[in-house]
């Protein structure tokens, strides 16, 4: 009877039925997994979360659960929302950074009007859209079973 | 017939929400006041009072407004996208990275041929030789990675609605 159960059931110690809706999300070879949330969502949430979703939804909903519940157990005070405040900051930084490239070449191209750096500018311009061309065609794998972080 | 010192006047949302006597010490009080049910009570949706209560009594005290407030982010985040929550947020943060890095790259590869073309003159091999080694340090252009497998369009309404202003919590 045991040898069945999925993670859930194995740590809430009940009977893992064929229509469990936790276990194809919380397998048992994997009980960290459930520990964590359950941890932090409790059982009974996440069961009504789940089952408030379509079936094809409900694995990205438990592995953003998971992850959730990962980043709240390693920081208790913020969570992920802790990484939500870093990426601000990151692109707080760029933006600033970019705007002071932006303004430094502007400043260059005013000064220098060269046909040797227009050309080069041109050259520039067709090798970026050389390569843009490129990367239309590139594909990335996904990621969200692996973390993305 | 009921005592009326069984009746708190002053219970804080918390336990307004679940019925029970507010007593001086109890740890929802100072974070979950009586004019702010609804923060509460999505608390109490999406993580539940218990665990609530468990994750506050593990942090120090000074600590407990900003838990309170991230775990009331989350919770909004959740209820608003039940599939990915602030999970949502945070790809569309990161996309929104890798692409000011790539601007950012692109802009730096200009500048330095601005600087190159200026200081001396090139040639037009010396140009597209440049140009090539400066495209070669950009970043490759991301198709989004874990961002296309939200297929939702959460992150898309999202974008219209700021994050959530966390006034209190010190930005890093």
């Amino acid at each position: 009877m045991s040898s069945g159960r999925c993670a859930a059931c194995r740590y809430l110690r009940r009977r893992c039925t064929e229509d469990c809706i936790l276990s194809p999300y919380f397998p048992s070879n994997n009980p960290q997994r459930f520990v964590s949330v359950h941890r932090i969502y409790g059982a009974s949430n996440v069961t009504k979360l789940l089952l408030q979703l379509p079936t094809h939804l409900r694995a990205e909903a438990a592995d953003s659960l998971y992850f959730e519940a990962q980043c709240r157990l390693e920081d208790p005070v913020y969570g992920c929302v802790g990484l939500i405040f870093m990426l601000q900051q990151q692109i707080h930084a760029a933006e600033s950074q970019l705007v002071k490239t932006q303004a430094e070449i502007a400043v260059m191209k005013s000064q220098g009007q060269n046909p040797e750096a227009q050309q080069a500018e041109q050259d520039f311009n067709n090798l970026l859209l050389q390569q843009s061309d490129n990367d239309a065609a590139l594909s990335f794998p996904n990621q969200v079973s692996s973390g993305f972080i | 017939m009921r005592s009326q010192e069984s009746r708190s006047t002053s219970s804080c949302a918390a336990c307004k929400l679940l019925k029970r006597r507010c007593t001086p010490n109890c740890i929802f009080a100072p974070h979950f006041r009586s004019d702010e049910p609804k923060k509460f009570a999505k608390v109490h949706k999406v993580f539940g009072a218990s665990n609530v209560s468990k994750i506050l009594i593990e942090v120090p005290e000074e600590q407990r407004e900003d838990t309170v407030n991230s775990l009331a982010y989350e919770a909004e985040a959740r209820l608003r996208d039940p599939v990915y929550g602030c999970i949502g947020d945070i790809a569309l943060l990161q996309r929104k990275m890798i692409q000011l890095q790539h601007d950012l790259a692109l802009a730096r590869a200009r500048l330095s041929l601005y600087a190159a073309t200026d200081s001396a003159g090139i040639s037009n091999t010396d140009s597209d030789q440049f140009c090539t080694a400066a495209l070669g340090e950009f970043p490759v252009a991301c198709g989004g990675g874990f961002m296309d497998s939200f297929s939702q369009t959460s992150y898309e309404v999202n974008q219209d609605t700021h994050m959530y202003d966390f006034s209190q919590i010190p930005y890093i």
